[in-house]
């Protein structure tokens, strides 16, 4: 008996020289990337910044903007009970997606507590893309047990942009591809160079925008067709910062800032339920089982949420990011998630975690710390609860989409 | 975990227990005596389980799959008054003698001879008083921090009595009930025909070595029965095993519970998230808000309920809990008593010269192998009365679940192992058999529904015992799904003692109540 070759030879360990892997558009946006600015997103080298953040937010409301979102992880769901399997793991009723249509879902653990939320896209009658933030892989293969039904994590497969701003559909027009009739959280596909590029208008701003699927290797020329026909409608590539400022406008919660997904928390209490975090509405009562119903019954009936998420406008023009709230100034009853003055709406304002009984808000103060020339000022200011989304243009849902 | 749920507003009393072995038989009796419309559905033609009469190898011999009582339950014999209902004992205090290479062993309880008697005296009744401490705990749901329903003050109490073994034994007990069986019997014994009955015992029926962790508890659990108010029995029922069988259904019977035979339960029906009843493979639909399943756990929840109707962490969970059968079952059909080196006949037989020979039996079954020495304990139950030709029926260890050789070659491999090694012990039986038949632990999945041919349908090991008995979330009997409910020897504390079915009723009533 001989041992495995490679036993004796090992490959050469150089992988910590570059320890997150590049996406398919690395080579243009490590060009564009002036600071060299870089987050690890998903394993990936994502640009915080290309430049200058408050143009790039600029840019998602006024213009248009490139933002590499390939490092999402990407789940494909084929089979017979494709469907069946979808409604076992999410929340939503997956038999109301219509072929070519996307909703945004989540899902919870046995007892109820959300794993993450993502977005289901129909490809087929049993041909689904799930996209989410966190990987699943045996959690997914766990719910597949005794259904029909294929998985595969496509995420290193596909490379995907997010095309966001007022001007996107004007770009895409200019690029050829005709989306005057494309409706939000719908889909299409069109030629380009040989291949298909799926177009879905999704996006994670809250604005007018689309998302761009194709395979890896048509990625630059993708990119280089895109900026080239928006180059004379301020098209430029933006980073994490701006579109993190673009969804706390838009109101959207991330997994891992807004809550700590369930399968991470190391302290017991970090877990929330869809109620908590206020993804209820998702819940389809009607389709059957699916994991955790009976523990989110359970709470609806007794009413045993102990959190609330909620929306808020804070006086003045300092973020309250990372602030604890107090009730009458005194007692803690919640946190601050996320949070900004927001250059779109002029107004300061937060997502927070709040104790259930104080969803309603009243009385509640938020203790901000203020920056000041080298000194820090502990402000005490009253929260007003607000609704999400804090920005929601007609411009997002109009069809055919407006020409800016 | 939402705990268990009943629709309080129904007057609907009826109630199905599928599977009629000794717990569904003493679940449904205790349902039955406090007013509830149970019916009792059962596969097979007759009742009992595991000690149900399998076909006759040859007139008048009936083997059966257990072939002794080491435990039944105080509560279910009392309820049931099995004596009523015909239940006599050919014996409570079988002996058993170890064949080994300087002569017999025989152990009577407590009492032996050798170097060793005085050591074996006061293991034995360490043991004993480890076991009673613990036996409490095999009477009630298992305890479950974040449940509702605890019963704390019997929890405490059983507590108390652990820790009233006094200082010395309690450390005692603590430093012992995780060790292996192999351990125990280095640490306290020199006689190696004593070592083997010890580990032996420890592992009869489990997927462990006497070296494998915890496997002391396994024998612990084994003493805390008992038996006709006997303390650490071991009885035959007269008549065999499926009279034990018989008089618990005659009980149940009595009792007002409907025994349906010849029916084999396809699927547990389910609307809006609360089962109504059970469909029959025949086709036909039986009705009730509560079902009760005696069959297994994983035969339960994935095939007959449906692993639609659960949650994907529980689904998992459960397909993970481990099964496996490493004993064999063999019955051989003899013209005469065959003569084991003047070995009483109505001694139970131990086939194992030393604790080495149970710990070499176990490797290669590790592998999907058939050992070449395997143990056996040798029962024959005509030797109580039966004239001329005669049963022998011996649980043979360790047998593969899963052969690498394929299901027929690992049988005929493992027969003439044990044809060998009977050989050996008993000289002259080859020519005395006229019929063998030997059930691997895969033939005894098919022919009892048993997970892997494993007799607790799901191994008994401590991390599958008490509050993770057959998982966390199931072991308090009640499941998530509305009206569903489980007993068995898969559920806590295991084994036919009846215990569970009892425990399970208990369960169902006090949460009607």
């Amino acid at each position: 008996m001989s041992a495995s070759p490679s036993l004796h030879a090992p490959q050469a360990l150089n992988h910590f020289r570059s320890p997150l892997a590049q996406t398919p558009f690395h080579p243009r946006t490590n060009a564009a990337n002036r600071l060299q600015g870089w987050a690890p997103w998903a394993g990936y080298m994502t640009a915080t910044c290309f430049g200058d953040s408050t143009m790039e937010h600029t840019a998602i409301r006024n213009a248009a903007t490139l933002y590499d979102i390939s490092p999402m992880v990407k789940y494909r769901i084929t089979g017979a009970d494709a469907v069946a399997y979808l409604n076992r793991l999410t929340l939503r009723d997956v038999g109301k997606l219509a072929t070519g249509q996307v909703h945004y879902t989540a899902w919870t653990d046995d007892l109820g507590k959300v794993m993450d939320d993502g977005t289901v896209f129909r490809l087929g009658p049993a041909d689904f893309r799930l996209c989410c933030q966190e990987r699943h892989l045996p959690w997914l293969t766990e719910t597949a047990w005794g259904l029909d039904v294929g998985l595969r994590d496509e995420s290193e497969d596909l490379a995907a942009l997010a095309l966001q701003g007022p001007v996107s559909a004007t770009v895409l027009q200019e690029a050829g591809f005709n989306v005057q009739t494309l409706k939000p959280f719908r889909m299409a596909s069109f030629a380009f160079q040989g291949t298909d590029v799926l177009i879905s208008r999704t996006g994670f701003t809250g604005d007018l925008g689309y998302e761009l699927w194709i395979t890896p290797d048509q990625a630059l020329p993708l990119w280089d067709h895109l900026m080239q026909a928006g180059a004379l409608y301020g098209l430029m590539p933006a980073g994490s910062e701006a579109v993190m400022l673009a969804r706390l406008e838009a109101g959207f919660i991330t997994t891992g800032m807004d809550f700590v997904p369930v399968q991470h928390a190391v302290r017991e209490d970090r877990a929330r339920s869809p109620f908590e975090l206020g993804l209820d509405w998702m819940i389809a009562w009607d389709k059957g089982h699916f994991t955790g119903r009976r523990a989110l019954a359970a709470e609806r009936d007794g009413k045993t949420s102990k959190w609330a998420l909620v929306g808020l406008d804070i006086p003045g023009n300092v973020s309250a990011e990372g602030a604890i709230l107090y009730f009458d100034k005194r007692r803690e009853a919640g946190f601050i998630t996320a949070a900004c003055w927001s250059p779109t709406l002029k107004r300061n304002i937060a997502i927070a975690q709040v104790e259930a009984r104080h969803a309603s808000c009243d009385h509640l103060w938020v203790e901000i710390y203020a920056l000041r020339e080298l000194q820090y000022q502990k402000l005490m200011l009253p929260v007003t609860k607000t609704a999400r989304p804090f920005f929601a243009p007609e411009r997002r849902r109009a069809t055919p989409p407006g020409r800016y | 975990m939402p705990g268990p749920s009943f629709d309080r507003t129904s007057s609907d009393r009826s109630v199905i227990v599928i599977g009629a072995g000794p717990n569904g038989l003493a679940c449904a009796h205790r349902l039955a005596s406090k007013g509830r419309k149970v019916t009792l559905i059962e596969a097979e033609a007759h009742p009992g389980g595991g000690a149900r009469a399998l076909p006759d190898l040859a007139p008048g011999l009936t083997p059966s799959l257990a072939h002794l009582v080491w435990q039944l339950d105080p509560r279910v014999e009392a309820a049931m008054d099995l004596a009523r209902h015909g239940l006599a004992w050919e014996a409570t205090d079988i002996p058993t003698t170890v064949i080994g290479r300087e002569g017999n062993l025989v152990i009577r309880g407590a009492l032996t001879d050798g170097p060793d008697a005085a050591a074996w005296k006061e293991l034995h009744q360490r043991l004993m008083s480890f076991a009673a401490a613990l036996e409490p705990f095999r009477r009630m749901a298992p305890p479950r921090l974040q449940a509702a329903g605890n019963s704390w003050g019997r929890l405490a109490k059983n507590l108390i009595g652990i820790r009233a073994l006094g200082t010395r034994d309690f450390r005692e007990l603590l430093r012992v009930i995780l060790i292996n069986a192999h351990d125990v019997a280095q640490d306290e014994l020199s006689d190696p025909r004593l070592r083997a009955a010890l580990c032996f015992d420890a592992v009869l029926g489990a997927w462990a070595g006497p070296r494998s962790p915890n496997t002391l508890i396994l024998l612990l659990d084994r003493l805390a029965g008992e038996i006709a108010g006997r303390k650490g029995a071991l009885a035959l029922p007269k008549g065999g095993m499926p009279a034990l069988a018989r008089a618990m259904a005659n009980a149940a019977t009595a009792a007002g519970v409907s025994l349906r035979s010849n029916a084999r339960v396809s699927r547990i029906n389910i609307a809006d998230d609360q089962v109504t009843g059970i469909t029959l493979e025949s086709g036909e639909t039986l009705a009730a808000p509560l079902v009760i399943s005696a069959i297994g756990p994983k035969a339960t929840i994935l095939s007959l309920a449906g692993a639609q109707h659960f949650d994907t962490g529980l689904v998992t969970a459960l397909r993970h809990q481990k099964s496996r059968g490493g004993t064999a079952k063999l019955h051989l059909a003899l013209s005469a008593l065959p003569d084991f080196q003047g070995a009483d006949p109505r001694a139970r037989i131990l086939l194992t010269r030393d604790e080495h020979e149970v710990e070499t039996a176990f490797n290669p079954v590790k592998y999907g192998e058939v050992p070449a020495r395997p143990v056996m304990e040798v029962v024959i139950p005509t030797a109580f009365g039966g004239t001329g030709a005669h049963l022998l029926s011996a649980n043979v260890q360790f047998a593969p679940h899963a052969p690498k050789a394929g299901e027929d070659a690992a049988r005929a491999q493992m027969l003439a192992a044990c044809m060998t090694r009977l050989e050996e012990a008993a000289p002259g039986i080859g020519a005395l058999i006229t019929k063998a038949d030997l059930l691997m632990p895969y033939d005894i999945e098919r022919q009892f529904g048993m997970a892997g041919g494993n007799w607790h349908h799901g191994e008994l090991a401590v991390e599958q015992m008490l509050f993770n008995r057959p998982i966390a979330p199931l072991s308090r009997y009640a499941t998530p799904l509305k009206g569903l409910w489980l007993t068995g020897a898969g559920t806590h504390p295991g084994g036919m003692s009846g215990a569970a079915g009892r425990n399970a009723a208990d369960a169902v009533l006090e949460a009607k109540a």
